[in-house]
């Protein structure tokens, strides 16, 4: 007897729930093979010319439905492969060793994890698989979500936007033939200046959940969410633009704390269903902040760059920069999701 | 009944992807309301995938070789944290049981226990976290304390308690897992990994009382 009825319709542009992740990377394959080959058993994307000999071979993955990260950031300048797992669910390790071994150009293996605990689990896995190959492995972690207060009595604070920075950065750092050790102290540096957070309009619906994650009254939004759909750490009743990015403000900068006179790079991030309309009214008055607090922004991005499905809301990413990241993040890039230079 | 033979682990194997399968809307709703909703399907797709590979033409015939089996197909199919924990619970069952053609009692209870201790240290939970260590190590407990019983006697206090235990998560604030980003808001749920553990304890106990 079926013991589970939906209630409301799930509207998605998908034809089966199980086949989501299989279909998109066909499309991707589809749309990039100038620049992107896709393994489907064990499921990875790797940029065309892999391995690139003697460089360091740059591999992240996570759930699927953050689009476009991972798998839009392969290319050159950025990422050498990404596995996706399912939607929202931390690929395998058979999946990561498989990529690192495609992408090993004798340089040594970087994986960038986020701080998920089943991430965490299953790269650990794949490190220990490459390790008793041989092949020389680091991990540098994001957890830059500041909506995580007690870190001690969670799973650690949450990866989120700064995901997509590093993954530019030290892709630029990779291009330029960096050495392993230097690449992972450059992520640790990353790592250890960037702060984030999120809020969320509306809930999003797992295409094989097939009902919204979170119920959200009308007139309430979600605050410090995090990129799965999850609810956040508290909720309070709906607000203006200026007054939603001051709560997502405030938290960020006095975390690390930012201070007078730094430089930093402010990225506005929509989770999906937010247009790019309202995420310029976030960067105005983000932009506003930054300036009140003495920071000189000298490094921008705005965009739905890391995702949440259909979620309507934003995050905002803080990083602190130099000369040296400034040349990084100028650097060319050649993905589908992100190109420049 | 004294041993837990190969047929007996074959036959926990498949009586556990059923119970999955129909349960897994139960897991993934646990799941919606203090994770992110998705543990009932992974765990079907790791079991199917399991079925399958039993199946298949040479399956394995010795229970190392199927505990591997049912390992490394769960850590590369299901995914997320509950793929390496159950993955390496099932590797640790195969190490254990390494060379042994069938399980007294106590053997069974020493290799589940080996299972539990891999769960902890990759998962790196202790009991009260709100997770899947609260389910089985009060159930293994009980089945080292029922010691005049037999394997079936002790596999039942086992899932008995296991079911108490997945029960009694639900006033506790998870500690580990995405559960724990919620803080105080995860208290008033089960956890689903409780409940999923509790669910594999009984396919162990009923493919165990069916032989029987």
């Amino acid at each position: 007897m079926p013991e589970l009825v939906h209630t409301g319709v799930m509207k998605k542009l998908i034809n089966s729930p199980q086949e989501v992740v299989r279909e998109a990377l066909e499309g991707m394959e589809a749309a990039h093979s100038d620049r992107l080959r896709i393994n489907y058993d064990p499921a990875y994307v790797v940029r065309k010319d892999a391995p690139v000999k003697g460089k360091v071979g740059l591999v992240s993955g996570g759930g699927s439905g953050h689009e476009p990260m991972h798998g839009g950031y392969v290319g050159k300048g950025m990422l050498d492969a990404a596995c996706p797992g399912a939607v929202f669910t931390s690929p395998t390790p058979d999946q990561m060793y498989e990529a690192s071994k495609a992408v090993n150009g004798g340089a040594g293996i970087l994986h960038i994890v986020k701080n998920y605990t089943g991430d965490i689990m299953n790269f650990e896995l794949a490190a220990e698989m490459l390790k008793s190959d041989g092949i020389p492995i680091e991990t540098v972690l994001t957890d830059d979500d500041v909506a995580v207060e007690n870190s001690l009595w969670t799973a650690g604070r949450r990866g989120v936007g700064l995901t997509v920075l590093m993954e530019k950065l030290l892709g630029a750092a990779a291009e330029q033939k960096a050495s392993l050790a230097q690449i992972k102290t450059l992520g640790e540096q990353i790592r250890n200046t960037g702060r984030s957070m999120g809020m969320a309009l509306t809930a999003c619906t797992v295409p094989h959940a097939g009902k919204p994650s979170f119920e959200l009254p009308d007139d309430e939004i979600e605050l410090g969410i995090g990129i799965h759909g999850e609810p956040g750490r508290r909720r309070v009743k709906i607000a203006s633009a200026d007054e939603i990015t001051e709560m997502l403000m405030e938290p960020i900068v006095s975390d690390l704390p930012f201070k007078k006179g730094e430089d930093v790079l402010l990225f506005v991030n929509g989770m999906g269903g937010t247009p790019l309309v309202e995420l310029y009214i976030v960067y105005r008055k983000a932009a506003q902040i930054a300036q009140q607090k003495g920071l000189k922004v000298v490094r921008n991005l705005v965009g739905s760059y890391i995702t949440s499905l259909e979620m309507a809301g934003t995050s905002i990413t803080l990083l602190r920069m130099n000369d040296q990241l400034c040349k990084l993040w100028d650097a060319p890039v050649d993905t589908p999701a992100l190109r420049w230079g | 009944m004294e041993y837990l033979s190969v047929e007996n682990a074959r036959s926990w194997i498949k009586t556990a992807a059923l119970l999955i399968s129909d349960n897994s809307g139960m897991l993934s709703d646990l799941d919606t309301a203090i994770g992110d909703g998705d543990h009932g399907e992974n765990m079907m797709r790791g079991f199917k995938a399991i079925e399958k590979k039993l199946e298949a033409a040479n399956p394995a015939t010795d229970l190392s070789g199927l505990f591997k089996l049912v390992g490394m197909t769960l850590l590369s199919s299901v995914g997320g944290a509950a793929g390496p924990l159950y993955g390496g619970f099932f590797l640790a069952l195969s190490k254990a049981s390494t060379g042994k053609e069938k399980l007294s009692k106590a053997e069974l209870g020493e290799v589940l226990t080996e299972g539990l201790g891999d769960i902890q240290r990759r998962g790196k939970a202790q009991l009260g976290d709100k997770t899947m260590v609260d389910a089985l190590f009060p159930a293994l407990e009980a089945y080292r304390s029922s010691d005049n019983g037999d394997l079936e006697t002790a596999l039942h206090a086992a899932v008995e308690q296991a079911h108490k235990s997945a029960e009694a998560t639900i006033p506790l604030q998870a500690r580990k897992g995405r559960a724990s980003y919620l803080a105080e808001r995860s208290i008033g749920h089960q956890d689903p990994g409780a409940t999923s553990s509790w669910l594999l304890l009984q396919a162990l106990a009923s493919a165990c009382e069916v032989s029987a």
